[in-house]
């Protein structure tokens, strides 16, 4: 019983945690190598649509082949 | 035709990847590229045009028009039918809106051939949350094909297909980024190709063995999951890891890897070099050479869904130019891509070698080059 009010009470505090307001850990202005276009999952979008077309054409595989989410964070 | 129906798919996932960086929308950009697929006697030549442009910061609009001219002599071709040429016309268009911390798209596709017709529509919706550094993509394509067959005027199916799409981008340190992919593909209808054949043993044939047409099951459900890294390197480089897990309802099992690295050269130049390997499990009613004619409910002899493992070695360059009377671009880079893939069978066996008694016959492997040479103008 006692090890349960702890589970709880640690849940809670978890759960409690997770309702603040999350601090980015990285801030807008330490993202500069991340906002360099080198970083882009997807650099030239003509050519990654091509690969990914010659690939489902020769494979049994489908999907989940895209970058989509750049997410740097850095407009 | 299969391969045309993956096309169809494809046109389905590319309106769906468009990329996704919620808070912000891509620049202005045209691209114009020469493209080339050259192995297993099969080419693919053809141009592809991409041109996006966005207005008061908040609406983009892009489209693409793409081209593939088909020379096939594959082995499939070559051992139970006759080589053909063919064109496959491709046209989207894509939608953007920015709100605040989040980007709506929509999109549409049609893709023309003279025995396949493929239209695609996608909506996505990304949002950039937790101080930008997560990014979550939601994401929905419908497709609606119609599959044809040469000299048969009476013959006319369709292919219905779903694709639901969730990303995730994690900024994790300052130099690493982190991204995961999930997609699910449910598609119904006339999945097959209407002219491959499978083999079965047939004593009376003088080779040991006869053809009779595929057939395969009319629906089929593939989930795949992807993970990715991709890290800055502190002398100004990247390195991009990705593993991709693939399963689905006809017992395809697949696995990939990919290494890439990407290097800078002064002002002008960027070098990419990578390397990809994929393996996977055959279909269930895959085989190739059955026991007999008509041996069980689905019959498949597609080499994409036999068991095989393929290794890409790809190189590539982009050189920033200035181009002579074009002075409204920012920028501008000619690129140059090359890739060089092994395909390796382990159960679809070489039947241009004949003489020997069936299912002794090699087995099949070929090696292909792709070539993609660009221009990119960002105006």
């Amino acid at each position: 019983m006692r090890n349960l009010r702890m589970v709880l009470w640690l849940a809670a505090a978890l759960g409690a945690a997770g309702c603040g307001p999350i601090e980015p850990w990285v801030k807008p202005y330490e993202r500069e190598r991340l906002a360099d276009p080198i970083m882009s999952w997807d650099r030239d979008p003509v050519s990654s649509s091509y690969v990914k077309h010659v690939y489902e054409s020769r494979e049994g595989s489908r999907g989940a082949m895209g970058g989509a989410g750049g997410g740097c964070g850095c407009n | 035709m299969r391969a045309r129906a993956v096309l169809a798919l494809s046109c389905c996932c590319a309106v769906l990847a468009v990329p996704a960086r919620a808070g912000v929308l891509e620049e202005d950009r045209a691209d114009i590229m020469y493209h080339r697929y050259e192995g297993g006697g099969v080419e693919i030549d053809g141009p592809s045009l991409l041109v996006r442009k966005k207005f008061e910061e908040k609406y983009a609009v892009s489209a693409n028009y793409y081209v593939d001219m088909v020379s096939s002599a594959s082995i499939d071709v070559v051992t139970t039918a006759s080589p053909y040429t063919e064109e496959r016309t491709e046209y989207s268009l894509g939608g953007e809106y920015l709100r605040g911390k989040s980007k709506y798209s929509i999109g549409f596709t049609n893709s023309e051939e003279s025995d396949y017709e493929a239209n695609s529509a996608s909506v996505s919706i990304a949002q950039d949350m937790f101080g930008d550094l997560t990014t979550v993509q939601l994401s929905f394509a419908r497709g609606w094909d119609k599959v044809f067959r040469r000299g048969d005027a009476t013959f006319e199916d369709r292919v219905d297909r779903r694709v639901y799409g969730v990303d995730l981008t994690q900024v994790a340190t300052k130099s690493l980024i982190l991204g995961l992919s999930w997609e699910t593909v449910t598609e119904e209808g006339f999945l097959n190709n209407p002219y491959r054949s499978v083999r079965y043993l047939d004593p009376d044939s003088a080779s040991g063995f006869s053809f009779q047409p595929e057939v395969y099951p009319r629906t089929r459900t593939g989930n795949a999951l992807a993970v990715r890294g991709r890290h800055f390197l502190p002398w100004r480089a990247a390195a991009q890891l990705e593993y991709r897990w693939y399963s689905d309802t006809w017992g395809i099992l697949g696995h990939t890897v990919e290494l890439s690295y990407t290097h800078p050269w002064g002002p002008r130049w960027i070098f990419d070099a990578r390397y990809r390997w994929y393996t996977q499990d055959a279909a269930d009613f895959y085989a190739d050479l059955f026991p007999r004619a008509d041996f069980q409910n689905f019959l498949a002899r597609d080499k994409e869904l036999a068991t095989m493992t393929s290794h890409t070695f790809g190189v590539g360059a982009s050189y920033e130019v200035k181009l002579p009377g074009m002075d409204f671009l920012q920028r501008a880079t000619v690129n140059f891509r090359f890739d060089h893939i092994l395909f390796d069978y382990d159960d679809f066996r070489d039947l241009r070698v004949t003489g020997v008694p069936p299912g002794t016959e090699p087995l099949y492997d070929f090696s292909a080059n792709v070539l993609q040479l660009f221009v990119s103008g960002w105006f």
